[in-house]
């Protein structure tokens, strides 16, 4: 039975990861292209070498590009669904849905927003590939770090909370987060490898759109999601706030 | 049937019941890996590392690993 509901909710939470990949798909291509262009148009005009073209620039920004959010999509929703599955109960009194958002959320931060502070998405010409290893290395690594010192900080303001009240627990918990993050990207070394002459608004342009294309990945995996568990958990027509009206 | 037993119980009570670990386990090893696998071929393959030879999964891919915030190349 409870393994039954794990499936379910792993399964939906993909279909969700894949419809917000859609819709996030669509925001890359409309926001995103531009600066993608720019950057490409600034590499050319640089002579450096790219050979011949594999995957031609109209097959990568469309066919290419659905391809990989929806395959990214897919896979943040499953693990997030997962992870979920762990959260439900476990984080203090919430159902299905704040369960959900919260989750959406904490990933978002955890997965994106905090490693990027430290290793922002960078557009083409914009790093140098003899370092790309490293490079990655370090990024994973990050986002390593930030998963676990979230999970960490989760589980620090539980412990806290029957004593200090859910207020001050989470409070704490969220300073000391934010502390041993500021330890971890002080410690960390710098990614950056920006060529000369590279236009910084064309750099932030493209950062923005990249934290774009994640806030609606997340947020729209959050809600639908959200709506999808709440049917599997809480299967009622009518639930919560009129029953307790009327009863 | 259904919704008469659980009418009852307040939908607070019910969502707080945690799923078992045990439960849970199995699915978040197999897919869990499962995902870490896609997310490395978006991510990561024919860049840091590759599996499959050539440039092919790189460059079809290139748009979005970008915009991702992966570092590409």
């Amino acid at each position: 039975m409870n393994s039954t509901t794990v499936r379910t909710l792993l399964v939906r939470g993909m279909l969700a990861g894949l419809a917000a990949g859609v819709l996030a798909f669509v925001f890359a291509y409309v926001v995103g292209e531009g600066s993608v262009d720019a950057a490409i148009a600034f590499e050319e005009s640089h002579s450096h070498e790219h050979g011949e073209e594999l995957v031609s620039r109209s097959l990568q920004s469309t066919a290419g590009l659905a391809t990989g959010v929806l395959v990214f999509g897919v896979a943040i929703g499953g693990i997030a669904a997962l992870a979920f599955c762990f959260a439900l109960g476990r984080i203090g009194r919430f159902g299905a849905r704040a369960t959900a958002a919260l989750t959406a959320l904490a990933g978002f931060l955890l997965v994106y927003l905090v490693p990027i502070l430290k290793y922002p998405a960078n557009p083409p010409a914009v790093g140098d590939p003899d370092t790309i290893g490293q490079r990655t290395a370090l990024f994973v690594l990050m986002i390593a770090l930030s998963v676990l010192l979230g999970t960490g900080a989760v589980l620090l303001g539980r412990r806290l909370a029957p004593g200090w009240g859910n207020w001050n627990a989470s409070i704490t918990a969220g300073v000391a987060f934010v502390a041993a993050v500021g330890v971890a990207m002080a410690v960390l070394p710098h990614g950056d490898n920006i060529p000369k002459g590279f236009p910084a608004a064309d750099l932030w342009e493209f950062r923005l759109a990249s934290i774009g294309i994640q806030a609606v990945l997340w947020s729209a995996f959050g809600l639908l999601f959200g709506y999808l568990a709440e049917r599997v958990l809480e299967p009622r027509p009518v639930r919560g706030r009129v029953s307790t009206l009327t009863a | 049937m259904a919704q008469s037993t659980a009418a009852p119980t307040p939908t607070t009570t019910q969502t707080l019941t945690p799923l078992p670990l045990r439960a849970i386990a199995p699915w978040a090893v197999f897919f869990g890996v499962l995902m870490l696998v896609l997310l490395y071929f978006v991510g990561a393959e024919q860049g840091a590392t590759a599996l499959v030879s050539g440039e092919g999964v790189h460059e079809w891919v290139h748009d979005a690993r970008h915009l991702l915030g992966f570092p590409c190349h």
